[in-house]
């Protein structure tokens, strides 16, 4: 399998769906003639030309009404809310059903570049919160092409958020222009039986790594990648849960009502009974992102919160 | 026919503008330099070139006239009277920055000058620069609202929303759109159908002008104009200054939209050599003086740059600080 970066094999679904499906176009702010702000979209403009690669003004939230659609960052969906929530995810229901909304809307985010409180922000369960939308948060290149593409020929609307301190992550990448990976199925990226550690984007290269240095104490760790947010592959993560008996949720975005609580509240649900140890919940803390970057290490999961948490969900007990 | 200088301002005035002009070019140039060493990071966007506009439009302004502005805005802190210790402190994200290291480069405020903050998310200063503009009518203050923000700015829905509202309660805000031609790599004729910006205003009858954003005099007479209008009718102008940024659109951009002659064409009109130029020409200052001036801008920034490197760190506990009363 070809080596590639996490951008690279975003490009290349980009390329090959557009490819195989003339339908397909590409709008946003700098996608075209700039390639971009994190250069996912390189190359698109001189293959497909003006009428599918299209530079938009920047008005967000008209930006957001044809097949993909990137916003430049996750931050400026907040502009497009009433675009994507008030009418996105509803138009199918409200109207019985007689319309599909094919369309894929693309964005970077999460935090770590000094970017400061406007510009590092974790937004997924804002989007994970609204029924009619699909979300998918891919952690590795191959996810990201798989998904992506997944996610353009599905005839639903797709949240697509893509982690800007991933785009220059490699990994192997299947090159069958065919692969594609499901929406609504959890990854078990690591298997072990101590402890299950759930996460999702940034998030689970940063458990992997946690994982990796627990097993030198002799902790197995099972790392459940979540890869999409919805549809929440529930059966996944609690099988695993009940097999471990301990569970640690490691999410990005601010602790109060994160997707931390939905996966820790499914987890109670379903394995109540096999659980050692509470669910430990590792968070972004609850405050509006500092530029410092010795303020903003503290408030985004670090490996060693992982390690922490684990080693307290395996010292306490029920 | 260039009016003559001194028809316009006192001497001293004069040689202020220039002073400051040259000083916020040599503070952005020092960050660029901080940047490169990576003691200034996240996104840093540069001001260089656009000068005149800052210092004119802001020489205009009285002292507790409100300015809001986007992310490009050391220079308009700066020329309003913020501390270039502090401000250099923020973008090293130090405590003793001018936001506590919290906001850095985008983020500069200080209600003491009544530089009501930069804002990162495009025509994020609209509704506030309104909001401002109503507690001053409310409180009968006869302040102004200067809002500053780019050509790429006027596409949001805030932009339109901001200049019904402004027109229709009549508040005083002064918008001043720093036309540079780009919003990042998108030419402003490939996102704007009408590109004329000052024209954007007609549909709600809010008088507006251009002026050459190149030249510090012309800009401070149009907004001192422009300003004294809104204060006296309690009602919105937008000025559309043409400008030009001499660097990428921040650290990160290396530019290739633009072509070199084009750029070295707005290099010939550098806001600062010109009206220096202009200054001696007029037997204002001699041009020993004008380097004295560089000299001790630059002593100025050192000494900043000094401050922020020397400046602590905040304690980890700030981090909970503040987001609450
Ligand atoms: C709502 C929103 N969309 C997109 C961006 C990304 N962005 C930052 S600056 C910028 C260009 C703005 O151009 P302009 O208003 O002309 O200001 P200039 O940078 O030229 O000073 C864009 C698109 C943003 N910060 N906020
Ligand atoms: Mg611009």
């Amino acid at each position: 399998m070809p080596e590639m970066t996490y951008r690279d094999a975003l490009n290349l679904a980009l390329k090959e769906e557009m490819r195989r499906d003339p339908s397909v176009v590409m709008w946003g702010e700098d996608v075209a003639l700039y390639e971009g702000s994190f250069k996912v979209t390189r190359g698109l403009l001189a293959e497909f030309g003006e009428m599918r690669v299209k530079d938009t003004p920047i008005s967000e939230n008209t930006i957001v009404v044809r097949p993909i659609a990137e916003l430049m960052t996750v931050n400026f969906a907040l502009l497009a809310m009433d675009q994507i929530v008030n009418h996105m995810t509803k138009i199918r229901y409200m109207f019985g059903g007689q319309v599909n909304l094919p369309m894929v809307i693309r964005a970077p985010g999460g935090g770590g570049s000094q970017l400061a409180a406007q510009h590092s922000q974790s937004l997924e369960t804002f989007f994970m919160h609204a029924p009619g939308m699909y979300v998918a948060v891919p952690a590795t290149p191959a996810d990201a092409k798989g998904l992506l593409k997944t996610a353009i020929r599905d005839n639903n609307p797709v949240m697509f958020l893509e982690h800007e301190l991933l785009y220059n992550s490699k990994g192997e990448v299947p090159a069958d222009p065919e692969f594609t990976l499901p929406l609504g199925k959890c990854d078990v990226k690591r298997e072990g039986k101590d402890v299950t550690i759930v996460a999702y984007s940034r998030m689970t290269v940063l458990s992997l790594m946690a994982a990796a240095e627990l097993e030198k104490e002799g902790i197995s760790c099972e790392v459940v990648d979540l890869r999409t947010l919805s549809p929440l592959d529930t059966e996944t993560f609690t099988a695993s849960a009940k097999k471990c008996g301990r569970a640690v949720v490691v999410e990005e975005c601010w602790h109060t009502c994160g997707l931390g609580a939905e996966i820790a509240s499914r987890i109670y649900e379903n394995c109540f009974d096999s659980l050692h140890a509470p669910v430990q919940r590792v968070s972004g803390l609850d405050v509006p992102m500092p530029y410092s970057r010795k303020l903003e290490k503290l408030c985004i999961p670090q490996v060693e919160d992982i390690v922490k948490a684990v080693k307290e969900t395996l010292a306490a007990k029920y | 026919m260039e009016s003559k200088l001194r028809a316009i301002l006192p001497d001293h005035d004069l040689l202020k503008m220039y002073e400051q002009m040259v000083l916020c070019r040599e503070f952005e140039e020092s960050c660029a330099e901080q940047y490169t060493k990576g003691h200034i990071t996240g996104f840093l966007h540069l001001y260089s070139g656009q000068e005149a506009v800052a210092v004119g439009a802001t020489h205009a302004l009285h002292k507790d006239d409100y300015v809001v502005s986007a992310y490009r805005e050391h220079a308009q802190a700066i020329v309003r009277g913020a501390d270039p210790k502090r401000v250099m402190a923020e973008l090293f994200g130090k405590a003793t920055g001018i936001c506590k290291g919290k906001g850095g480069s985008m983020h500069l405020f200080d209600p003491d000058l009544s530089f009501m903050g930069g804002y990162a998310i495009v025509g994020g200063q609209f509704p506030i620069a309104c909001g401002l503009a109503f507690a001053s009518k409310f409180r009968q203050e006869g302040r102004v609202t200067a809002c500053f923000f780019g050509d790429g700015a006027v596409n949001q829905g805030n932009f339109h929303e901001g200049l019904n509202w402004a027109r229709l309660w009549e508040l005083p805000v002064l918008y001043v759109c720093e036309n540079n031609f780009y919003g990042i790599g998108t030419e402003v004729h490939r996102a704007s159908a009408l590109p004329d910006i000052h024209k954007r205003t007609c549909g709600y009858d809010i008088p507006s002008e251009q002026v050459d954003g190149m030249d510090a005099p012309a800009v401070y007479q149009a907004v001192k104009h422009a300003a004294e209008w809104v204060r006296e009718h309690s009602s919105p102008y937008l000025i559309e200054a043409i400008t030009y940024r001499f660097r990428g659109h921040s650290m990160a951009d290396p530019g290739k939209y633009r072509s070199a002659a084009e750029v070295e064409l707005w290099k010939e009109r550098d806001p600062i050599p010109n009206f220096g130029k202009r200054l001696i020409e007029e037997g204002i200052v001699a041009a020993g003086r004008l380097k004295e001036m560089q000299v001790e801008t630059q002593a100025v920034v050192k000494e900043a740059v000094r401050f922020a490197e020397e400046s602590p760190w905040p304690e980890d506990a700030e981090v909970f600080n503040d987001i609450f009363v």
